[in-house]
């Protein structure tokens, strides 16, 4: 490139004019060369902007355009789709979650074996594309097949498999999962706490995936009290009840690392702080309390009083390294959870909010990440389901390794947090896991919605307690309390997952 | 074997198929590996043929430029037929190939000393644009034949207008005066279109008079800071561009109001010699830039749908969104000529003609293109270099600023490495004032080169005749 910027016409024009007068012919190459040294600079300057331009144009193909390209509004899915048959949403245990069928007319559609099972989760693809579908789908549509099987499929005019997607669910547990819910509205979340991947992810009602043209206008209809599109699992915000004196006693023991211990409280099934009355659960009298006792019961005074010692400012730290109130670095559609308690918030708002009610509202997802980073000794993994992507042939493509979100407790908090969990089974509200054959830890809930006293049932947990290997969170809408309508749906899934 | 034997023998082989498609598809996969490859030799021919001095090895090589153009426009062109199987496109092919030799020898024996790359590269980025302008709509295509076929025709006489006017540099009042007219008139017949108010329409005729007042312009600042570059005369030229690029502001033709402002920056620097101007252009540049942003909700969008266009998708980041999902859907070898969609694009024939050629014909092709182009740049201003008249150096210089100025603005926006700002690539956009312009551009470079190198062999020849009296 420099060759072509010498100013090479200079020697041979001296050459030929050397008949000139010497000083005539100087002052002309004076002239000639006046300003071609900031000419010079000025290219330069613009060569390299234009380097670094086609470098953005490199790192952009090279970083960024795979994420960039999965996108609904790119639709060029159905340009791709004409040489290369959509590939296939697998289980972790190999089972087909949703595949591609030609029919006579040579017209393609996904069928989904599975129906409702997975539908939030592994998606659709008609009327916009959600879940796996959604974010996979170019993936899907690429086919890394040997290119000489390829010709010959150009040759016999017949499309190329395109990769397949291998996720982390694991059809079993779903189905118990699945089936523990029955009729009732809710939603399911099933994590592995040491890597973040997502085991079973249930939301209901669901809906068909096989039949969406059919039930569109059913689906969404307005006002609809289903919502079955909606993906509750991630999507779906509730106030946590109970299950949020987890954080409250984290906060508690991290703030009195000494002191912890000797938290002593007399229950007498109500309270009152600074004229804010609190009552625990059917006004149960829980007698003389310290903490490992108040979370197993679950007592509400206690907790109250434990939030009045409590420096809010930093409890609300906390609480954004949970990451409440902030963005989840997950790879499909959720609903930020949200914690409004600030220093400046009256006794009332304190005392319901650090018991689980007030204006906290929590998605079942956040909740499963929350007793994951207990389980995993302080340190929250990333949550995510799409395990690998796989050529027809069973090449890996694309790998997805776990990702850390960090420490966001200190590993003795967590484990001291893990035996306190243990206590709500061995002796609290989750009693009737504690015959199941390995030690479990959990906290139930009954989240409050409505001022008549009707309530969520909530259990969050996991096991083995001492290495964990499944954590849950499982919300029932409007069934009653924790103990008595979620606890069980979570023994059938552990029972599932870990033997009875 | 005869013909029906062969078919016959096909069909047990492979079955039943459709032989029209089965070529087809090898065609267009084939033909994309084969034309970035063709792409690619002609690029690394553009930089290092000046490597050694032997002139024959450099007009083989300039030869072989000429073949290459030729063969990919033959490879798009029968991929754009099997597409469609329309003799038209073949009709169509015919008169481009027409047009480009006519050209090619025409501007050979005019320019006889000018930079035979020059000619390559003009013809290889009229060729892309008419490629892809075709397969994104016949009509604009035939149109933009028609004014290059024009322009270019009109071009094999600039020498000669050069040559008359070796006075152009004592009409800079007329060239300022002229150029802010004609920038004025779209306030009085003008129409908007984009979102910018830069176009008149005269009949059935549109055209933006920003892309011809730039050359104008050049002559303009370079006819006056050519003389002097005094305080006195650097504010008072200053002003002058200044009023030409507050009018195009008021047109909300940012892009062009940028080019004209770093045009005026660029002579200025190098018919000064301080860098001191650069930098206090600059900060100003920057200042005013960060001004209008605060001011113009038209700025704010762009910046917006630049920092972030996935959230805006609907909206403002839709077209930047849609550039990318080309680009990257395309990936390195692209998706063929033909088989992708960059009609999802807005103006993809146009200000976004960058994003459809990296979808259909490749990254790596992309990437080459602006090789070229830089190559451009580069032999413009070796062009400069060598002039002698100062006039005619700054000339070179700022019309050289303007080109590649511009290139960067709309490669920039497009692949969203700077805010989009809606300017055409220069020769492959589709536009009738860009084509016209920068032919003449390229003309003025050439022609100009001549008549230096005329005056210095006139210069020359004096003293001879003087010795053999």
């Amino acid at each position: 490139m420099r060759g072509s910027l010498r100013d090479s016409s200079a020697d041979r024009r001296t050459g030929r004019g050397q008949y000139l007068p010497a000083r005539q012919e100087k002052e002309r190459v004076v002239e000639r060369r006046r300003g071609n040294r900031q000419i010079l600079m000025l290219t330069y300057c613009i060569t390299i902007v234009f380097l670094c331009m086609a470098g953005f144009l490199v790192y952009f193909m090279v970083a960024q355009s795979q994420s960039v390209i999965n996108n609904p509004y790119n639709k060029r899915q159905e340009v791709l789709a004409k040489k290369v048959t959509k590939g296939k949403i697998l289980s972790a245990d190999g089972k087909i979650l949703a595949e591609t069928k030609t029919d006579e007319d040579g017209k393609d559609s996904r069928f989904y074996p599975y129906r409702d099972m997975f539908c939030h989760i592994v998606g659709r693809t008609v009327n916009s594309m959600t879940g796996i579908e959604g974010k996979q789908g170019y993936p899907m549509l690429a086919a890394h097949i040997n290119p000489l099987t390829q010709l010959a499929n150009t040759f016999r005019g017949e499309k190329s498999p395109g990769d397949n997607v291998v996720t982390t669910l694991d059809t079993k547990l779903q189905k118990a999962a699945y089936e523990a819910l029955g009729s009732q509205k809710g939603a399911i979340v099933a994590l592995e706490p040491s890597t973040g991947k997502i085991l079973a992810m249930v939301s209901k009602p669901a809906y068909d995936p096989n039949r969406v043209e059919q039930e569109w206008e059913n689906l969404i209809r307005y006002p609809n009290e289903e919502s079955a599109l909606v993906n509750r699992a991630t999507q779906g915000l509730y106030p946590p009840g109970s299950t949020f004196k987890i954080l409250t006693a984290i906060e508690y023991i991290m703030e009195n690392p000494d002191t912890y211990s000797k938290f002593h409280y007399d229950c007498s099934g109500t309270d009152s702080f600074s004229g804010n009355v609190i009552n625990c659960y059917g006004k149960e009298q829980h007698g003389s309390l310290n903490l490992k006792m108040a979370l197993a019961k679950s007592c509400n005074g206690a907790f109250a009083k434990i939030g009045t010692t409590l420096d809010i400012t930093k409890f609300r730290k906390l609480t954004e390294r949970f990451l409440f109130n902030k963005s989840l670095p997950v790879d499909f559609e959720y609903n930020k959870s949200k914690f409004s308690l600030t220093k400046d918030s009256n006794m009332g708002e304190l005392t319901q909010t650090v018991m689980g009610q007030g204006k906290t509202m929590i998605s079942p997802l956040e909740n499963a990440m929350i007793v994951s980073a207990v389980a995993n000794n302080g340190e929250m993994m990333v949550p995510y389901v799409v395990d690998h992507v796989e050529s027809d042939a069973g090449r890996k493509v694309t790998e997805y390794h776990p990702k850390s979100q960090g420490k966001v407790i200190d590993e003795w908090v967590a484990k001291k947090m893990n035996k306190l969990m243990q206590s709500v089974v061995t002796s609290g509200t989750g009693y009737s896991l504690s015959s199941l054959p390995y030690e479990i830890a959990g906290k139930t809930g009954s989240a409050e919605f409505d001022s008549e006293g009707n309530s969520h049932a909530w259990f969050v947990g996991f096991a083995p307690a001492d290495k964990p290997k499944i954590a849950v969170s499982i919300v029932v809408e409007g069934a009653g309390t924790g103990s008595q309508y979620a606890v069980p749906i979570a023994k059938k899934m552990f029972g599932q997952y870990l033997g009875e | 074997m005869d013909k029906a034997g062969a078919a016959l023998k096909l069909t047990e082989l492979f079955g039943e198929y459709d032989a029209v498609g089965v070529i087809h598809s090898i065609v267009v996969e084939l033909s994309k590996y084969i034309i970035i490859i063709l792409f690619a030799i002609y690029t690394w021919h553009c930089f290092t043929v000046f490597m050694g001095k032997n002139e024959e090895r450099k007009d083989v090589i300039y030869k072989r430029q000429n073949k290459i153009m030729f063969g990919i426009h033959f490879i798009c062109s029968l991929v754009l037929f099997l597409n469609s199987l329309d003799w038209t496109v073949i009709a169509f092919y015919l008169a481009q190939l027409a047009l480009l030799i006519f050209v090619n020898k025409a501007y050979l024996y005019v320019y006889r000393n000018a930079s035979k790359l020059v000619l390559n590269n003009m013809l290889m980025l009229l060729m892309i644009g008419f490629v892809m302008i075709g397969r994104i709509s016949q009509g604009y295509m035939v149109r933009q034949m028609i004014f290059a076929g024009i322009i270019c025709v009109l071009g094999l006489f600039i020498p000669l207008l050069i040559e008359k006017a070796a006075y152009f540099d004592q009409f800079g009042k007329v060239y300022a005066v002229l150029g802010i007219l004609l920038l004025a008139l779209v306030f009085v017949i003008g129409v908007e279109r984009n979102g910018s108010r830069n176009w008149i329409k005269i009949g059935s005729f549109a055209m933006q008079p920003s892309e011809f007042v730039k050359i104008l312009y050049v002559f303009f600042i370079a006819a006056f800071f050519s003389k002097s570059t005094s305080i006195k005369n650097v504010v008072k030229v200053g002003m002058i561009a200044a009023v030409h690029v507050l009018i195009l502001v008021a047109e909300k033709d940012l892009g062009a109001a940028l080019i004209y402002f770093i045009t005026f920056l660029a002579i200025l620097y190098v018919a000064s010699g301080r860098a001191a101007y650069l930098f206090l252009g600059l900060g100003a540049g920057s200042a005013a830039a960060v001004g209008a942003y605060y001011l113009f909700t038209h700025v704010q969008k762009r910046v917006i749908a630049w920092r972030d266009p996935w959230s805006t998708i609907d909206t403002a980041g839709y077209q930047v969104a849609q550039a990318l999902f080309a680009i990257g859907t395309g990936g390195w070898f692209g998706m063929g000529l033909g088989e992708g969609l960059p009609t999802k694009i807005p103006v993809a024939e146009s200000d976004f003609i960058f994003a459809a050629i990296s979808e259909e014909l490749g990254a790596f092709f992309a990437i080459c293109l602006i090789l070229v182009e830089i190559s451009c740049f580069i032999l413009f201003i070796n062009i400069a270099l060598r002039m002698t008249r100062r006039f005619y150096k700054l000339t070179a210089l700022g019309l050289a600023v303007e080109y590649i100025f511009q290139v960067f603005l709309t490669i920039g926006g497009v692949i969203k490495f700077i805010p989009s700002t809606g300017v055409t690539l220069p020769l492959v956009s589709y536009g009738g004032s860009s084509v016209l312009s920068t032919v003449i551009l390229f003309c003025i470079i050439q022609g100009l080169y001549i008549l230096n190198c005329r005056e210095v062999e006139e210069v020359e020849r004096q003293p001879k005749r003087q010795q053999r009296r």
